[in-house]
């Protein structure tokens, strides 16, 4: 089915009651030739991927919940590629050029909306980490500018500029090309230009155990019956650990709860995103008018999808001393999502220790700007057994050969 | 919000704690033995698990002493609190 200012209008009469469903739900086959875990984002661009550039079609996403009702359901739908390493900034980059195309792409509007990502530095120190910043992502290719004092007010007259400020603002770096998309509407977008491909999507499927022949593991167990598969991907973001677990290996990632939260919706009053270096707290309006807000990791590993109260009060503090006029919008939601932390803040796309096993995991608190390419890469290396050349260097081999790309310190900041 | 009861000050709030990592894993050595793999392990390699975990808490803004919390993951209840045992 394509979307089309006549199908609106054909289906206004029957009261859009009787729109298609986006993708089948059929029932799991015995094999497949890949079998991918999590029906996010990340897994479901792989499969999209793995039959739009490799025809690989004979492919089940599992999902043991519903389609993106994970961490892709639970982000602040940020997008931006203001990344500080080469290899950080080609591969995030790369993902925000599949964004700009993505709703041609899969027929299904995305609502990306490039209104410009602002990191706003609050001291002389964050002034100059921003500068060495800005002329990294130069040397990158990507845009990319260093705001005075005076142009981060005009950009943005709400900011608190008293003179009293806990934090004076002193300078900003702005990615015009960053700003937001649906995340459901990726979620969805990708589910149904899979599915049109022929993928099986299964949704209300745990994956228990795994099925092995030797050393090989050649299937998964799961709530819906046993799957054989030449090549299972695991795309799981946060709970990466627990399968990893049983499949008898471990890997360098810490799930740690990440927390965001809306307000009431107000007229619109902000049109960029807004991060501050100090507190770390970072807002967007959405398009229903609600406050977007998050900030840091909360400060112990957790996989209950909630939260703590002390990191709330922490990024609520933060807002205030930016905003001081939004002290009075009631927080209508908050939530969290489990996300996959990794010693330096960049993804692990490989083969696991386990053969049969592959791996997209440790995006930690950045994975939803990266599902394109996440997925793109991830397809590449199930089709072809090798790394794209955009993953060369996001193995599980760095942590051996101390070849980090440590993107957590070059940034100045969590994620 | 966690109550945790540090062993030496009593049931305190969460703020007042910092997580130090799980409770496992000795320290390979000597140095100049170890294999990179097996640094690279005991470095970077994480149980992760989602449940019952064993971790290291330190009273930073109390008494300043580190001890070992028994937390589940999955519920953040805490099950017992402790003294490091050598």
């Amino acid at each position: 089915m394509r979307f089309s200012a006549l199908a609106l209008a054909r289906n206004a009469f029957s009261f859009h009651e009787n729109w298609p469903q986006f993708w089948r739900s059929p029932p799991p086959r015995s094999a497949y030739d890949v079998i991918i875990v999590g029906a996010g984002g990340h897994g479901l661009a792989t499969a999209y991927y793995l039959a739009r550039e490799h025809g690989i079609r004979n492919v089940a996403v599992l999902e043991k919940g519903w389609l993106g009702g994970g961490n892709t359901g639970r982000n602040t739908t940020v997008v931006r590629s203001n990344y500080f390493y080469p290899e950080s900034a080609r591969l995030y980059d790369f993902s925000l050029r599949l964004y700009e195309g993505l709703s041609r792409e899969l027929g299904f509007n995305v609502m990306l909306s490039q209104r410009g990502m602002l990191t706003i530095g609050h001291s002389t120190h964050h002034v100059e980490l921003l500068t060495r910043w800005v002329n990294a992502l130069r040397l990158n290719g990507i845009d990319g500018e260093l705001l005075s004092a005076q142009q981060v007010r005009a950009w943005l007259p709400l900011l608190n500029d008293s003179p009293d400020a806990r934090h004076p603002v002193m300078g900003g770096l702005l990615q015009r090309r960053g700003g937001v998309a649906r995340h459901d509407a990726v979620a969805w977008g990708y589910a149904r230009a899979a599915d049109a491909l022929g993928v099986d999507i299964i949704q209300d499927c745990e994956v228990t155990g795994f099925i092995r022949d030797g050393h090989r593991v050649v299937g998964v167990e799961t709530t819906q019956g046993t799957m054989r598969a030449n090549k299972i991907a695991l795309a799981v973001a946060g709970h990466s650990g627990v399968l990893a677990a049983k499949a008898g290996f471990r890997l360098p990632i810490t799930s740690y709860a990440l927390q965001a939260f809306v307000t009431e919706p107000v007229k619109p009053v902000l049109d960029c995103v807004v991060l501050s270096m100090a507190s770390g707290t970072y807002l967007s309006q959405s398009d229903k008018g609600e406050l977007v807000v998050g900030g840091g990791l909360d400060l112990y590993p957790s996989y209950a999808q909630r939260g703590n109260l002390p990191t709330l009060q922490g990024v609520v503090q933060g807002l205030l001393e930016m905003f001081p006029c939004f002290s009075r919008l009631r927080l209508m939601r908050q939530w969290a999502g489990i996300v996959d932390v990794v010693h330096d803040s960049s993804p692990i796309i490989d083969r696991a220790p386990v053969e049969g096993i592959y791996i997209n995991c440790g995006w930690g608190t950045g994975g939803f700007k990266a599902i394109p390419a996440g997925g793109f890469v991830f397809a590449h290396l199930l089709a072809t057994g090798r790394p794209h050349a955009l993953a060369e260097s996001f193995t599980l081999a760095r942590f051996e050969s101390g070849a980090l790309i440590d993107e957590a310190a070059a940034a100045g900041i969590s994620h | 919000m966690l109550r945790i009861r540090c062993p030496w000050c009593g049931p305190r709030d969460e703020p007042e704690f910092r997580w130090g990592g799980e409770a496992s894993g000795a320290r390979p050595g000597p140095p100049q033995q170890v294999s990179d793999s097996a640094w690279a392990e005991y470095l970077f390699l994480r149980d992760n698990a989602k449940g019952l975990v064993r971790e290291r808490w330190l009273h930073a803004l109390g008494c300043r002493q580190w001890f070992i919390v028994v937390r589940d993951t999955a519920t953040h209840e805490i099950r017992a609190t402790g003294p490091i045992e050598p």
